[in-house]
This record gives structure tokens, C-alpha cells and sequence, in this order.
């Protein structure tokens, strides 16, 4: 094997091809960066959702005494009560842990959240009721208890907050949809230039890879300096990729969003570092695949 | 060194054959002109020696390998014991002289200091000494054809391939690289060449097969180019 000889070559494929390489360089970086974009908000909302949902609950609201509801007749009775809690006991291990929230300390929570607003002072101990604050171990079958409670005699509703949660989600992941549709188009439209400067280089070369052929160069041998020039390619788009990924992750992550949402978990550098390591795995694979199976066609041997 | 039984080549772009059931024998060591007007079949001949293109039937056996069933990662094996030059010339415009050559060596993978022993030789040897550092637009027509016939030598290969090596160039220039191949020949290469050059033929005076519509017609050990013309 003659590395020097194989670079050399290289080297000037490169240069000869200079707007094409850049090209390729360009789309390259630009489809690994909005993957690699993708696949962070996709940790995002993963980090986000086992965040949130382990704070998630089920509220049963129990009746009070001016409840409006048909299954309200007065204020919920000790009965009902015992019987919702030895029911939920029953639903373990779905259900976690199940917490009674009495009038008093409701409305000392509704003074906290609206303190100072005229709703807080109107409000008495005996408007806001009792309820049971149940967290699930899979924040996802809430609909168990939602069914098994709603309508039963002395609850006045089954609150989830989940359902809440769950449209901020689907916006995320709406989000996170539509960044790696787009990744996965512009890689599509690499594997296409990609082939096409691959086509070009070896239109460019068929003196050079025509004589090596005739004095049995090997196969290997004579596509090699084109697989080397699409993987050196691949490897300057994934750096200008991974340094655009690494400049967000300082500028909007660190620098604006950690400081102004402190309650929320954003993604970390290690999660960076992976999926700095997927897009040039993911670039040179590309790269270099579309290379052989363009060269295939177009430099017979 | 070069045996073809019954061959026939049909493409299938084509009518009619480009080879019908050619048989011919070439010895280790010969000297074979292939002639014929143009669309004979001598290219294809050539072709089918160097496996560019595969026999429709019948077998082609080059260096004791049946070439129709060798497969294909093993080509590249065959064609470095063959060596091929053509009228065109085929050198690479932006390497010089010593730097074509070397080039036929590096890409099969041999070491930079065998190159440097070996090119200058076989620059010597035809003739090119001093001209190294020249690039081939410095050179005339017959000495680009030195330089594609070292390059075709440099790996000592036990067979040479010539298409028309001399079709490119004027009568006098012509004898020269005939003297040349001459040379080549008695090192003990076997020698395959397929020209239009009657005055050539004549003069050398080696075997002659003719083709004539894919036939052979004639098979002569010291022919001349021929009547049928």
C-alpha cells in the first residue's frame, strides 16, 4: 500500500474539484446539523417528559357541598371516601402513592398561588373541597383512573394534569418531527450530490483510473482516493456541524434558556458529545456508501 | 501464452459477430501481427486477451488461465502480466515522463525504491535517457509512444499488447518503435500487435493472422500483409 501516493491523489482530486468539495462540505455540515438538532430536542423532551411526569398527578376531586354535579349530593360522605381509598389501594402497583389533600390545606395552597388577588380572599376553606392526589408509576395510563372514578357518587371530577402536559409535548415533538424531516431530506439530497460529485471526479479522472485499470490496479486500489475525498468531506461537514451543534448548546442553551427557566432540565454535554459521535459515524457512513455505490456504475474494472 | 478455441463474440448491439469461431495459437515468445481493415475483429481479439469483454462462446486462455472464467477480482492479476499500448498513446498530461511511467508502478503498489531503480532502466532502454523530466506535449509522436511503451514494459510483463502502436505516427518514426518492440520481443515477451501498416509486415517479416468479418483467413508464420487487399 502506498499511502503517500494515495493522498497524493487525494489531494488533488480535492483541489481539482474544488466548488464541487465545497459543495459537498456545506450540505453536508448543514443536513448533520439539523439531525443533529433533532436528535437533541428528541433528549430534550425525553429528559423533559421523565422529568415533569414524575411530578405528575391524578387529582380526584371529591364533592363539596355546593358541587353542581349530578353524582354530588352534598358534601362527599366518610363512606365514599374509604371506599375510593381502599379502591386505589387495590390498584397498586399502577397507582404509587396516593395523597389526601383536606379542605384547609387546599385553601392554604390557593392563597399561596393567588395571594394578593381578589379570587384568594373571597375564597373559604369549604369551596374548595377535599381531594386525592394519586401518582401513577406510568404517568401514560391515566385513563384507568379517569374511567374507574369519573361519575362515581361524591367525586365531583378526575383532574389529570397530564393532559395538560401532553400538549406542550406534542408541540415538541411536532418540533423535533419536522427538524429531522428536514435532516433526513438534506441527507438524502448529500447522497445525491455526494453521488454526483463522485460521478463528476471520475469523469474527470477516466485517463488516470483507465490506465490503472489496463496495468491491474486493483479495484480497491483505484476507488479508494474517491471514497478518501467524499469521507474528507464528510468529516470538515461534520466538524462545521458539531461546532454549530456546540455553539447553540453555549449560546441558547447555557447562555439563555438554563438562566431564565431554572426549574427545567436542559440537555447536558454529554448528550452533545453522543450525538457529536453519531454525526460523523452517521456522515462518514453516508459518505462513503453512496461513494462505493456510485463508483460501482461509473468506473468499471 | 495465448490460446483461443472456437471463439466467438456477439454484441449485442450488433448484427452480426464481431469474432466467429476464431482458433488460434500464440507461443511463449512469438511475434504476431494481427491485421485486417478496420471492423475485422482485431480490437475485439485484443479485448477478449485483456478480458475487457468476455467471449460469447468458446475459451480464451491467456499465461495457462481460462480469462472467460477467471473472476473478476482476479483480472487485475492477469492484466500486470500483460502490458498494453495503444495509438493514442494514453499518457497523463500533467505527469512528466519518469512520473507516467512510475505511475503504472505505484498504483499496483510497489515500493517507492524499486520505482526509483526501475523507471530510469527502462527509460534506457527506449531511449528516453535525459528526457525524464519532459512532459508529454514536449514530445514528439514517436516519443510519447516510448513513453506508453515503457510504461507497458516497466513491469516486465510476460506479454505485450500493441493496437496499432504505429498508426499515430510517419513511416520513419515507425521503424524505430518496430525496432524497439523488436528488442522487447527478444527479451522472450510474447508479442500480440495489431496494425494496418502493410509496409511494416512486410518489411519484419513475422507471423501474420488475418481477419477478415471475424474469420480468420490466413495464418502464416513469416507472412507478408497480404494480396486480399
Amino acid at each position: 500500500m502506498r499511502l503517500r501516493f494515495v493522498f497524493g491523489e487525494v489531494w488533488t482530486g480535492l483541489r481539482r474539484n474544488l466548488t464541487m468539495t465545497l459543495a459537498l462540505i456545506i450540505t453536508i455540515a448543514v443536513s448533520l446539523a439539523l439531525l443533529g438538532a433533532g436528535l437533541l430536542v428528541r433528549q430534550q423532551v425525553a429528559q423533559m417528559k421523565g422529568f415533569w411526569f414524575d411530578k405528575v398527578e391524578v387529582s380526584i376531586f371529591l364533592c363539596t357541598k355546593n358541587s353542581p354535579e349530578t353524582s354530588c349530593t352534598g358534601v362527599a360522605t366518610t363512606e365514599q371516601k374509604d371506599q375510593i381509598a381502599a379502591e386505589l389501594e387495590g390498584l397498586k402497583p399502577l397507582v404509587e402513592e396516593v395523597y389526601f389533600e383536606t379542605s384547609q390545606e387546599a385553601y392554604e395552597r390557593f392563597q399561596e398561588q393567588f395571594a394578593g388577588s381578589p379570587i384568594a380572599e373571597s375564597a373559604t376553606p369549604e369551596d374548595l373541597g377535599e381531594s386525592y392526589r394519586v401518582k401513577l408509576a406510568d404517568p401514560d395510563q391515566y385513563s384507568v383512573i379517569t374511567s374507574t372514578f369519573t361519575g362515581r357518587p361524591g367525586v365531583e371530577k378526575v383532574d389529570d394534569q397530564k393532559q395538560v402536559l401532553d400538549k406542550l409535548f406534542r408541540l415538541l415533538d411536532g418540533l423535533q418531527a419536522i427538524a429531522l424531516g428536514i435532516a433526513i431530506t438534506m441527507l438524502l439530497v448529500t447522497v445525491l450530490l455526494v453521488s454526483n460529485t463522485m460521478r463528476l471526479a471520475a469523469h474527470s479522472r477516466s485517463r488516470e483510473t483507465g490506465i490503472m485499470r489496463l496495468v491491474g490496479a486493483s479495484k480497491f486500489y483505484i476507488q479508494l482516493p474517491f471514497v478518501l475525498e467524499s469521507v474528507i468531506a464528510a468529516l470538515l461537514g461534520a466538524s462545521l456541524a458539531i461546532g454549530a451543534i456546540i455553539g447553540v448548546k453555549i449560546v441558547l442553551v447555557d447562555g439563555f434558556l438554563e438562566p431564565s427557566f431554572q426549574f427545567t432540565p436542559f440537555v447536558g454535554w454529554e448528550a452533545v458529545w453522543q450525538v457529536a459521535v453519531i454525526l460523523v459515524v452517521m456522515g462518514v457512513l453516508l459518505a462513503a456508501l453512496s461513494a462505493v455505490l456510485t463508483l460501482r456504475r461509473y468506473l468499471r474494472v | 501464452m495465448i490460446r483461443f478455441d472456437n471463439v466467438s463474440k456477439q454484441y449485442k448491439t450488433q448484427h452480426t459477430p464481431a469474432l466467429r469461431d476464431v482458433s488460434v495459437e500464440i507461443e511463449k515468445g512469438e511475434f504476431v501481427f494481427l491485421v485486417g481493415p478496420s471492423g475485422s475483429g482485431k480490437t475485439t481479439f485484443l479485448r477478449l486477451c485483456l478480458k475487457e469483454d468476455k467471449p460469447s462462446a468458446g475459451s480464451v486462455w491467456v499465461a495457462g488461465k481460462n480469462v472467460g472464467k477467471l473472476s473478476s477480482w482476479k483480472v487485475p492479476q492477469l492484466r500486470r502480466q500483460i502490458g498494453t499500448v495503444f495509438q493514442d498513446f494514453r499518457l497523463l498530461p500533467n505527469k512528466n515522463v519518469a512520473g507516467n511511467v512510475a505511475f503504472a508502478l505505484a498504483v499496483i503498489g510497489k515500493p517507492r525504491s524499486h520505482i526509483a531503480k526501475v523507471v530510469p532502466e527502462v527509460l534506457e532502454m527506449v531511449g528516453l535517457d535525459g528526457k525524464e523530466k519532459r512532459f508529454p506535449h514536449e514530445l514528439s509522436g514517436g516519443e510519447q509512444q516510448r513513453v506508453a511503451i515503457a510504461r507497458a514494459f516497466v513491469n516486465r510483463p510476460e506479454i505485450l499488447i500493441a493496437d496499432e502502436p504505429t498508426g499515430n505516427l510517419d513511416p520513419n518514426t515507425s521503424i524505430g518503435i518496430m525496432k524497439l518492440l523488436d528488442r522487447i520481443n527478444r527479451t522472450g515477451t510474447t508479442i500480440v500487435m495489431a496494425t494496418h501498416d502493410a509496409q511494416i509486415v512486410d518489411q519484419v517479416r513475422k507471423r501474420v493472422v488475418e481477419l477478415a468479418d471475424g474469420i480468420v483467413i490466413r495464418d502464416e508464420a513469416r507472412g507478408v500483409y497480404g494480396m486480399s487487399l
